[in-house]
């Protein structure tokens, strides 16, 4: 089963995103490099916008990850509730 | 009148709204009249609609994030303008690697631009054609924010000056010229594959995640935050590649043999182009991230291996250059800082050979072969600059047809013979680097037959400026290209041990800490 | 194969003899990386191949300290990679070099700084 990743420069807003995804993916791998952070998740990860909402105490457009995105990779499927990573179809 | 009030649409909603409703078929002019470009290549397409942007990115939240993004990019440089954060990198030889890019890749982003615009007019598809002109008006505002945050350099360090005429001009720059040069004249579907799947899916990252880190982890927030704003644009632009290559190999099966030889014809072209960055993050960095090694064991071994493992599902295959690239990744960045610091006279940068401490990280992350194959060379070249001889080839150097690049490669099993590859077309002879790039030619030799090969250029004495008179008794003709090149000896050339760029730095740094 | 075109796509070749001062030659000295890569050379067709190895390669090959102690007579060559035996009193062209060949020398005891092929 491969890995599916993403990339997010690091900042107060992508800490909230982190929190929430490590709070929704439990086998997450959290990699820190310099001014960027890159999660692994074996096979599938999620973002849900409820659960940055709470890490963040606002509204959260989930197409606001734009803005922080450094990388990904795995097919995608976006809606307005979860942004999903995955490798399968 | 009834007034009906319609709630919040959702992503999927305004995404089909805001795309392919406001498309029509053209009935004035005939549909391959229009779109003449879709047949030749021999990739068949039934149903456009099939194509979808996962994102579901709308031209409207597409201006709205941009423009953020120009908000964040520009406090920042700024900022670092305004604290001269030019003397917080860890060292000036750092800023090389900046002429390296902006003279190199900057001007592959103009390309880029122009031919996502192209591609976008070309698809009759509405879903990609507006994913190719958000990719278009990236593209143009990398090149923009890249020359914007160099230029600030530009007013401390030689080298930056002259990028653009240096672009069409110098030998090493005829790599990344000629490799996008390839990709926009082909047609759409190979522009697609070549530069949004294998390049911007692929290879990318092996790019921009390094390079990016690498400013950050020396202290520069100018390139960091150029390089970031960039970046946070790739993850689309990875898509649309992604997105783009599973639309034509579900669209129809003969599309397949197509596909996979522009999947393993632009890996290795792009491959080829990243030698660059694998000196860069193993020689050029004073502090550095990850050797090229690990990044090519991340992002190519196992993303790559993730992504064909997922494609084989449409009988795609991995490009038939990845096995010979992954037994490159211990010799790829020592030999070719070889050549920049053979011919350092001719280049608008800074090269020296590592310190001690250098090498010590050299050979802890190369185990197998730094210390075997490479470590007497870089002792040899510091001995011999001690003693006041440091080497510099006078002598030009065999190129490779295809690629371009110094015939320095050795063969995939035996470090220590360079690769030869001939063939042989129309009475003339040809010669290459690898396999990959003897088949790249052997399958359309008329367009590589055009190569505009820069040591063959110099010889035909098509690189002096006009006013040359080589009949005079003291012509130089090397010193003669470097003034067509615009490259100002003794301060954009040379070793950076004796560069104005090494002293300016020094005494400015003491400035800066002191009275 | 062709080139997948939109039109007839003919070109001359960028780098036929006539538009050299004289046919190119790619020379390599073998385990001797150093420097980089092959070079590539315009030699007179009428210079001897001897000439061309006493007078021209101590300003191509000089820089490297093995280069003191090439013995000609020793030296092995190759040319397009097969073993190849030249006569060092005739030309390049009655040695039968013609435009874009490439030459390699192998010095046998000679493989480069501490025999590291460079």
């Amino acid at each position: 089963m491969s890995n599916v990743f993403i990339a997010l420069q690091k900042n107060e807003e992508t800490r909230c995103i982190i929190n929430a995804i490590v709070a929704d993916n439990p086998d997450a791998i959290i990699n820190e490099q310099p001014a960027m952070v890159k999660i692994d998740v074996p096979n599938r990860m999620v973002i849900r916008k409820s659960t940055v909402e709470e890490e963040m105490g606002r509204d959260f457009d989930l197409q606001e990850l734009h803005v922080y995105l450094i990388t990904l990779t795995g097919h995608i499927d976006e809606t307005d509730d979860e942004f999903v990573l995955s490798w399968t179809h | 009148m009834d007034i009906k009030v319609n709630k919040k649409l959702g992503l999927k909603e305004r995404y089909n709204l805001m795309t392919r409703d406001l498309a029509w078929t053209p009935t004035y002019q005939a549909f391959k009249d229009v779109y003449p470009y879709m047949q030749y290549e021999g990739i068949k397409i039934h149903d456009w609609d099939k194509f979808e942007d996962p994102f579901r990115m709308t031209m409207d939240a597409y201006w709205k994030y941009q423009a953020e993004k120009e908000r964040k990019l520009y406090a920042i440089i700024d900022a670092f303008t305004q604290n001269n954060g030019h003397l917080g990198v860890t060292d000036a030889r750092y800023i090389n690697t900046l002429k390296l890019f902006l003279t190199g890749v900057s001007p592959l982003e103009y390309m880029a631009h122009r031919g996502f615009a192209h591609v976008g007019r070309a698809f009759p598809g509405a879903g990609p054609r507006v994913a190719c002109l958000m990719q278009s008006l990236d593209e143009i505002r990398h090149a923009q924010t890249q020359i914007h945050s160099m230029s600030n350099y530009n007013k401390h360090y030689n080298g930056f000056q002259n990028w653009r005429h240096q672009h069409d001009r110098v030998w090493y720059l005829s790599v990344p010229k000629s490799f996008f040069d390839d990709a926009i004249t082909a047609g759409p579907f190979e522009f697609m594959i070549a530069i949004g799947f294998a390049f911007e899916y692929v290879l990318t990252n092996l790019l921009f995640v390094p390079f990016i880190s690498g400013a950050a982890y020396n202290g520069d927030m100018g390139a960091m935050a150029f390089g970031f704003s960039a970046q946070s644009d790739e993850s689309r632009h990875m898509t649309l590649g992604l997105e783009i290559i599973k639309f034509i190999l579900e669209q129809d099966p003969d599309n397949l043999p197509i596909v996979q030889h522009w999947i393993d014809k632009w890996f290795w072209r792009g491959y080829r182009v990243l030698t660059l960055v694998a000196m860069m993050m193993d020689y050029m960095l004073p502090k550095r991230v990850m050797s090229w090694k690990e990044a090519w064991e991340i992002y190519a071994e196992q993303n790559g291996g993730a992504l064909f493992a997922d494609l084989a599902r449409y009988g795609v295959k991995a490009p038939a250059g990845l096995a010979q690239a992954c037994k490159d990744k211990d010799h790829l960045s020592h030999q070719a800082w070889n050549v920049f610091y053979n011919y350092a006279a001719a280049a608008p940068f800074h090269t020296w050979a590592p310190s001690e401490a250098d090498m010590k990280w050299l050979s802890e992350k190369y185990p197998d072969t730094f210390d075997k194959y490479y470590r007497p060379l870089w002792e040899h070249y510091a001995k011999e600059q001690k003693e006041g001889r440091r080497f510099y080839n006078t002598t030009l150097p065999m190129l490779c047809q295809t690629c371009q690049i110094p015939m320095f490669f050795t063969e995939p099993d035996d470090p220590t013979k360079v690769a030869y590859r001939e063939s042989d077309y129309k009475g003339e002879k040809y010669h290459f680097c690898s396999d990959g790039c003897k088949n790249i030619f052997d399958h359309e030799p008329e367009k590589y037959i055009q190569s505009w090969l820069p040591v063959h250029q110099i010889y035909q004495g098509n690189c002096f400026c006009p006013d040359v008179d080589p009949s005079k008794p003291d012509f130089n003709p090397l010193a003669e290209v470097l003034r067509w090149y615009k490259i100002t000896w003794g301060e954009d050339n040379l070793d950076y041990a004796d560069s104005p760029d090494k002293k300016n730095f020094e005494q400015w740094r003491v400035q800066a800490t002191g009275n | 194969m062709a080139v997948t075109a939109i039109g007839a796509y003919e070109f001359a070749p960028k780098d036929s003899v006539d538009k050299f001062p004289a046919p190119l030659l790619y020379v390599c000295w073998e385990d001797h990386k150093m420097f980089c890569s092959p070079f590539a050379v315009p030699f007179p067709p009428t210079l001897k191949f001897g000439d061309m190895c006493k007078g021209a390669f101590p300003g191509i090959f000089g820089a490297h300290p093995d280069f003191a102690k090439v013995d000609w007579d020793q030296t092995q060559w190759f040319k397009s990679g097969r073993p190849w035996r030249p006569d060092m009193d005739k030309t390049l062209a009655e040695n039968g070099l013609g435009h874009k060949d490439v030459i390699r020398f192998r010095t046998p005891g000679l493989t480069g700084l501490s025999g590291s092929a460079f």
